[in-house]
């Protein structure tokens, strides 16, 4: 996890270096394998997730189904994968609602700069002392458990941190002389965001795109937990982490599996964050 | 004491947004609190509405709501009938905060020892098992982790109850899982924060000088380092609302979170208004003490603003 200072020579690529951290290409790699899974999981899962059959009901893991049946007799696998299709739909497409707001917020917000940037990233921080899953809890349910909602409302409380790193890079940019340069030029606003402000920030993006995905993954399991998130038939790992828990002295493999896939997906996340930014990110150099 | 009271005051119009995008929120939940399996005949919803001031529009309900709140008054529980949302809420919030307390104590003294621990040795195993659990301890969430040590220390080895409430033995598994979390967190930033200290030049001064090592580590560099942790209780202690959520539920305690969570899936509006403020509320002071904490411990804070 620490590669010495030495090592890491300035005049490599960032993916050179991004390579050698092994942790993080193992974490790639076991996402690519976890997503390829569950996004193929209506051609490849063993059973239909919504097939009961009642006569195999509650079966301990066996060569017909690998990870067990549940207590309707749906097979394990099967629904963990479509579970998991879910649960990484989410993460990607709030994370993506969350990236859009935090960028503009962000930009905006250095670039009016005075009073009202101030105001601005005041508001964030008030807003992000708030619970936030209070609110999620909330709009899910005024605005009904559908997917689109669940996507909205977890990315829209998940743009803070994203819009207060965005600003502070944005105002460094916005000092420098090649930004100024090209603004004596004659350059618009638009095409200095386009041209100069959206190309260096892009690394800061990948690095806090995939680091906001496993917050995000966590908040609609939290929601799904609750019972407020998604609805059956369809399930997310949060959903089949609660039905787990709920009969775990009977049957321990509906908990475990769920758990552990989505621990590691979790972990694997982080593991890919943390190497994407020790490799792109020249100031975080771990000492 | 100006600093103290002008963020004082900051808190009213955070507060009172809080109030107003909760309260349209909460209505705005479609199914009201009077419509049952049965429906009630259409004069006594009607008188309902009447006394629990339903039938006004919502600006006018807002208002008045807002003056009853400025008095210490949350207004009667709909689903409590007979109760007002102060009683419901006051019967609850001991437990919530008993173990809200409890688990932030536990966090702290696993994290902050722990991360010390591995700053001391960096590299060696001393940092790297700790380190490795740590990472363990930000993926899995609370609702696994609690299954899991419910199943292992309740079911498997039968030592503590697997849920409910009254003796302090009903505290260790809900504590220990929510603080459990949460030390991981400010283990890895415990750890961090030492690491960039002890690089710095007052740090080399103090040995230079002849410091005892214990010293300098203990009373110079720790100091610093705590800061960033000390900042971090106040997002730490909006986690555990988020965890009491889900842990009240599963190890069946009569908190908050649960009354929270109920009041959401029984539409009743004053409860969930009420819960929320309280919360907000909490969480305001927390951010404000930990900020005065930090005040403290750093005379440059003190002097910057």
């Amino acid at each position: 996890m620490n590669p010495p200072v030495a090592e890491s020579l300035a005049s490599e690529s960032g993916w050179q270096r991004f390579r050698r951290d092994r942790a993080a290409a193992w974490s790639g790699w076991f996402l690519v394998a976890v997503a390829a899974a569950c996004f193929l999981s209506p051609w490849i899962a063993p059973y239909p997730y919504m097939a009961q059959d009642l006569a195999s009901s509650a079966m301990a893991p066996s060569s017909a189904h690998w990870l067990g049946t549940d207590l309707l007799g749906r097979d394990v696998l099967s629904r963990l994968l479509q579970g998991g299709m879910i649960s990484l739909f989410v993460g990607l497409i709030a994370t993506a609602v969350a990236l859009v707001v935090g960028i503009c917020y962000g930009v905006f917000a250095a670039e009016v700069g005075g009073r009202a940037e101030d105001a601005l990233m005041r508001f964030v921080d008030i807003v992000s002392t708030l619970p936030l899953t209070l609110i999620v809890i909330l709009s899910t349910v005024v605005f009904g458990q559908n997917m689109p909602m669940i996507f909205l409302a977890v990315g829209g409380v998940s743009w803070l941190t994203m819009a207060r790193i965005i600003r502070n890079q944005t105002r460094e940019l916005k000092g420098s002389q090649f930004v100024q340069a090209a603004e004596s030029l004659g350059q618009t606003r638009w095409g200095i965001f386009r041209r100069h402000y959206l190309p260096n920030l892009a690394g800061t993006i990948a690095v806090c795109a995939t680091l906001t995905v496993p917050g995000v993954m966590l908040l609609e399991a939290f929601v799904s937990f609750l019972g407020l998130g998604v609805k059956a038939p369809m399930t997310s790992w949060g959903l089949m982490i609660k039905e787990g828990a709920d009969i775990m002295e009977e049957c321990p493999w509906l908990l475990v599996s769920p758990s552990v896939v989505f621990a590691l997906t979790l972990l694997s996340l982080n593991f890919l964050g943390d190497g994407l930014r020790d490799a792109f990110d020249p100031r975080s150099s771990r000492k | 004491m100006a600093y103290v009271l002008r963020r004082l005051l900051e808190m009213i119009p955070v507060l009172l947004i809080v109030v107003a995008a909760t309260f349209f929120l909460a209505h705005a939940v479609p199914g009201g609190p009077f419509d049952k399996d049965r429906p009630l005949p259409a004069e006594v919803k009607a008188r309902l509405e009447q006394y629990y001031g339903l039938d006004q529009p919502l600006p006018a309900q807002l208002g008045r709501y807002v003056v009853h709140l400025a008095q210490g008054d949350l207004g009667p529980s709909i689903k409590y009938p007979g109760w007002s949302v102060r009683e419901v809420i006051g019967s609850r919030i001991g437990v919530s905060a008993a173990l809200g307390l409890v688990s932030l104590l536990i966090a702290v003294l696993i994290g902050v020892p722990v991360g010390v621990l591995a700053a001391s040795r960096p590299n060696s195993w001393l940092d790297r098992v700790p380190m490795g659990f740590t990472l363990v301890g930000i993926c899995v969430p609370s609702f696994v982790l609690g299954p899991i040590l419910a199943l292992v220390f309740a079911l498997g080895l039968g030592w503590l109850p697997p849920c409910g409430w009254g003796s302090p033995i009903h505290f260790v598994l809900p504590a220990c899982t929510l603080g459990l979390i949460t030390a991981a967190p400010l283990a890895r930033l415990t750890r961090g924060s030492l690491m960039e200290v002890r690089s710095l030049d007052y740090v080399r001064t103090a040995r230079a000088k002849g410091v005892a090592p214990l010293r300098v580590w203990f009373v110079h560099a720790l100091r610093n380092a705590l800061l960033p942790v000390v900042t971090y209780l106040g997002p730490a202690a909006a986690g555990l609302v988020s965890g009491s959520f889900v842990i009240e539920s599963l190890f069946d305690v009569p908190g908050m979170g649960r009354l929270f969570v109920t009041a959401i899936i029984n539409r009743d509006v004053m409860l969930i208004l009420g819960t929320t403020i309280v919360y907000a509320s909490a969480l305001l002071f927390l951010n404000l003490a930990a900020d005065l904490a930090n005040a403290a411990l750093n005379p440059k804070v003190a002097r910057d603003r």
